[in-house]
């Protein structure tokens, strides 16, 4: 049976009302990644997350444990969770996440940071000021909250002086620069993709030489919302990689199946598999991905049979000198932590 | 046999014309959307809009799963032929459910 749909987007919904944010993440782990960066707060250019690749571990989990319950009685129950949601974050139980998710994603958001210092971009970072953009709700259309929270972000940029954000994923690119100037009077934002301002930067060369077939998989938000679409094929060539397409690719790529994750688990864990057999095909040594949420689906589809990573994830290994750091026990995969 | 007839409600029909944000009058019925759906789903979009623009809101709540299986991936939406908003009109579709039927 599948899950209720209207109290999973309630209980989204109502974090979203009442804690700013669809999956609970506290403020302290989200601006981790940013620890020894040294990247100043505020100014006139930010870095924006969105928070989208920190709260990715988390809906994994909570995607994990959805869909154990889909085909149960226990779905018949998550009315109660959300009833229960409203007072005591009941939410932060059902997505603990792995510590090494936390940790990978975590990572990427940093490579990123890492990626537009050595270009020499200059920025800062909203810490625990920054909001989640809204995505979710938007896509699932609960219109209002969207509204309210959309109209927050304007305000907290604008009060922070805030004129040009760089964004480091499809979906809160496609919010701040497309579906917020339709809804906020006045909007004067600049948005650009990290990905855009790297490909237009001169100042990124290789460091080290990097011999690899990767193939692209596009998201359908970038490439056919955003049409971000040369921007990756060129930063994967400038860092010496060759670039390897799948049979859907640019604005025909193929979805992942991560936008209906939360609702039907199993059904984007089919489509997922359908993507991954077209990267298999592709015969690349790896994969890169620029969406959080699709690393996250086609590495759950994949099983560990493909080499799935975030684009930038390639792009710092050419770009930037970065310490190797020793590989962690597999066996903390299943440790998990608090929200 | 005797087959139950569509009832039109006027009120979600009024709500599609005015809101401004549904529009799928141009729809030719090709069926390219339907062929190039990653997941396959055959309603979607040329049946379920025909369903919204006659006002047939139980046909359209009939199928309200497949309304929210839809990925707003788009791929429909760069084959259309007519230049539909299929991914507006659906994520329009939801935002009426979340408000007249969830109370979200």
């Amino acid at each position: 049976m599948p899950l209720p749909t209207g109290n999973v987007i309630g209980l989204m919904v109502d974090n979203l009302k009442k804690r700013k944010t669809v999956f609970p993440i506290s403020r302290r782990k989200a601006i981790k990644w940013a620890e020894e960066l040294d990247i100043p707060e505020g100014g006139e250019t930010v870095i924006y997350t969105g928070s989208m690749y920190q709260l990715l571990p988390y809906m994994v989990a909570a995607v994990k444990n959805m869909g154990l319950i889909e085909d149960s009685f226990l779905g018949k129950f998550v009315g109660v969770g959300r009833f229960f949601n409203r007072m005591f974050n009941v939410s932060a139980f059902i997505a603990r996440p792995s510590r090494t998710n936390v940790k990978r994603y975590r990572r990427i958001i940093c490579n990123i940071a890492m990626l537009l210092k050595q270009a020499g971009v200059e920025f800062g970072y909203l810490y625990k000021k920054e909001l989640y953009a809204g995505a979710l709700a938007y896509d699932l259309g609960v219109d209002d909250a969207f509204r309210i929270q959309a109209q927050r972000v304007y305000n907290l940029l604008k009060e922070h002086g805030v004129r040009t954000v760089i964004t480091i994923d499809p979906h809160t690119t496609n919010m701040l620069r497309s579906v917020y100037p339709t809804i906020i009077d006045g909007y004067d934002i600049e948005v650009k993709s990290y990905l855009e301002v790297l490909a237009a930067s001169n100042g990124l060369q290789p460091l080290h030489s990097v011999e690899k077939e990767i193939t692209v998989h596009d998201s359908c938000v970038y490439s056919r919302y955003e049409s971000v679409i040369e921007e990756p094929r060129q930063l994967l060539r400038r860092a010496g990689y060759t670039v390897k397409e799948p049979k859907d690719n640019r604005d025909l790529t193929h979805c992942c199946g991560g936008p209906i994750e939360s609702l039907f688990p199993k059904m984007a864990h089919q489509i997922g598999g359908k993507r991954v057999q077209q990267l298999k095909n592709a015969k690349g040594q790896g994969v890169a991905t620029m969406c959080p949420m699709c690393m996250a689906t086609l590495k759950e589809a994949s099983d560990g049979e493909l080499e799935i990573d975030d684009i930038s994830s390639y792009l710092v290994k050419a770009f930037c000198e970065v310490e190797e750091k020793p590989k962690r026990n597999e066996s903390s995969e299943n440790k998990h932590i608090k929200p | 046999m005797v087959t139950a007839m569509a009832k039109v409600n006027l009120d979600f029909k009024k709500k599609v014309t005015t809101s401004g944000e549904f529009n799928a009058t141009a729809c030719m019925d090709c069926g390219v959307c339907t062929a190039v759906c990653p997941m396959e789903i055959d309603l979607l979009p040329r049946k379920l809009f025909r369903y919204t623009l006659l006002g047939l809101e139980d046909k359209v709540l009939e199928h309200q799963q497949v309304i929210y299986q839809c990925l707003l991936c788009k791929m429909c939406e760069v084959n259309c032929t007519a230049d539909v908003h299929i991914a507006e009109n659906v994520r329009f579709l939801r935002s009426y459910i979340s408000k007249e039927i969830f109370k979200l």
